[in-house]
């Protein structure tokens, strides 16, 4: 198997995009990420997207895409892993790297979540759950982590502070990230007061609907040394994907997410490391519990200690390992077939030292984590930096 | 999106309306719906089982933003319901009254309407959770 390296990234700012379709906002980071990477050209791509069929009534977006950058021709696939569709594409293309296939791919993500009515948004959403067992007795997608939220917190004796300090770390993250759809500041107040979702969760504490595309290009060892351009080159040092039982009521252990330790497992074997090496982690953190579930599972923190781990900033900026540093899906922003690329380009951002005013200072080694559903699929990428 | 066709609600009655499911050969396991390939051990060969329509909550939430078959009820609550002999299943808890959901509250599963009339103007009818 052949090394595959980031030689290039790309987003566009991310928000409600009323006045851009699907295939403008994924032309934007696309080009971003080839003009980045000094290529004008590639051997194959990728598209991690949840629903284009169900968000803008679009199927077939591998060829619309290529077809839209101006190349068609070329071997094009959508990939789909409901809210883990581009950490997905992401591991798509590093076999096509790695096995030999293609020596340049350009992975990219997309969402386009905002032509569509908020109750056509929520259904579309719905669908990474089990529908006929989950979603048809009246479950939605917040009511289900909610369930996880309560099961964390009877189990471990989670706070809701706690769980409302995700929000408001990655809310100031998001404060220094130019791309990121919300750039405001939360208090632990305003979070716990904003409007109930599905409770124990507020609508601060959920993800929003968001209109974004992302994009990194990948290659060989000998095309990545070729551009490098005296920049340090970033590897994909490992990789793991899992899956778990769909339906939440299916799983033994309601307030825990197996599918992320198996997935984190495989890439930290593959890389050489342990957790303890990390130094910084991009995190799928789709409501605030999720976060710190996520955090327990990727054994950054022992299990149950998701909650005061956060609570004592060691998921902070300058903490013992920064989850986030983007602002996370939270501040960020959650165009759910973009967010697993989206976290592949902030941490090659943040290797490469050019994270600017929210750069992770001495970060060598970084974890990408994106999840599919309420856990039933997730992958993690291992990056590391070769000075 | 959500709202069951005919065809769809049909082939779900066993399941949905008797809470019909299956108990493994190989292991024991308990199955709901019926499928074809045991989770816990792979074997392929059951044993029909009919769900006990009594357990415990394990865990819960309370609804306040629903999707588009169940704005008329917010706020409900919404639970996983681990059964009596095995099974486990989500569904809604209603009925309390002067009451407030806990998890491990036992509860009795009953045969209620559960979605208002699709787009294909058909009653979906399945089990809610009530407490004992």
């Amino acid at each position: 198997m052949r090394d595959v390296f980031i030689i290039g990234v790309g987003m566009n700012d991310w928000g409600e995009l009323w006045e851009l379709s699907l295939r403008t906002i994924w032309t934007q980071a696309a080009l971003a990420a080839l003009a980045d990477a000094g290529v004008d050209h590639v051997d194959a791509m990728t598209v991690g997207c949840m629903s284009g069929g169900l968000f803008v009534g679009q199927e077939h977006l591998g060829a619309l895409l290529a077809d839209e950058l101006g190349m068609a021709g070329i071997p094009a696939t959508r990939v789909e892993s409901a809210c883990a569709s581009g950490g997905v594409a992401l591991r798509t293309g590093f076999l096509e790297v790695a096995s030999g296939i293609s020596d340049v791919v350009l992975v990219t993500g997309v969402e386009k979540m905002t032509d569509c009515s908020g109750d056509e948004a929520t259904a579309a959403l719905a669908t990474a759950a089990d529908q006929e067992w989950e979603v048809f007795p009246g479950a939605t997608f917040p009511g289900l982590y909610a369930m996880m939220a309560r099961a964390h917190m009877a189990t471990w004796g989670t706070t809701r502070e706690q769980l409302a300090m995700v929000a408001v770390k990655n809310h100031g993250n998001g404060l220094h990230n130019p791309h990121a759809q919300y750039r405001r500041a939360v208090t632990v107040e305003e979070v716990l007061n904003a409007t109930v979702v599905a409770d124990p969760l507020t609508v601060l504490e959920c993800s929003p609907i968001t209109d974004g595309a992302a994009a990194v290009v990948l290659a060989d060892g000998e095309t990545a040394r070729r551009l490098a351009k005296g920049r340090p080159l970033v590897r994909i040092a490992g990789v793991g994907l899992a899956t778990d039982r769909m339906a939440l009521h299916n799983r033994s252990d309601l307030a825990a997410l197996p599918a992320v330790t198996k997935a984190a497992q495989k890439a930290y074997a593959m890389a050489g490391i342990t957790p303890q090496q990390v130094h910084v982690a991009e995190v799928h953190d789709c409501f605030t519990i999720a976060e710190i579930m996520i955090i327990e599972a990727l054994g950054f923190v022992p299990v149950g200690r998701g909650g005061p781990a956060t609570q004592a900033g060691e998921t902070a900026r300058g903490g013992r390992i920064p989850v986030n540093p983007s602002g996370g899906l939270k501040a960020k922003g959650h165009p759910v077939g973009a967010t697993g690329v989206a976290q592949a380009v902030e941490l090659t951002l943040q290797l490469r030292g050019e994270a600017g005013p929210r750069q992770v200072e001495k970060a060598r080694i970084g974890l990408a984590q994106n999840m599919g559903g309420t856990g039933a699929s997730s992958v993690v990428h291992i990056l590391e930096v070769i000075p | 999106m959500t709202a069951p066709t005919p065809a769809r609600l049909t082939r779900e009655f066993p399941a949905r309306y008797r809470l019909e499911g299956g108990r493994c050969l190989a292991c024991g396991a308990i199955v709901y719906p019926q499928r074809l390939v045991c989770p816990a051990c792979g074997g392929r060969e059951f044993a029909p089982h009919r769900l006990s329509n009594r357990g415990t909550v394990k865990t819960f939430t309370i609804i306040h933003v629903a999707g588009s078959a169940f704005k008329q009820q917010v706020p409900y609550i919404l639970a996983v319901v681990a059964l009596e002999g095995g099974g486990t299943l989500t569904c809604e808890l209603t009925d309390l009254v002067d009451q407030q959901p806990e998890i491990g509250m036992a509860v009795e599963l009953q045969f209620r309407r559960v979605q208002e009339d699709g787009e294909a103007g058909v009653i979906a009818y399945g089990h809610k959770a009530v407490p004992l």
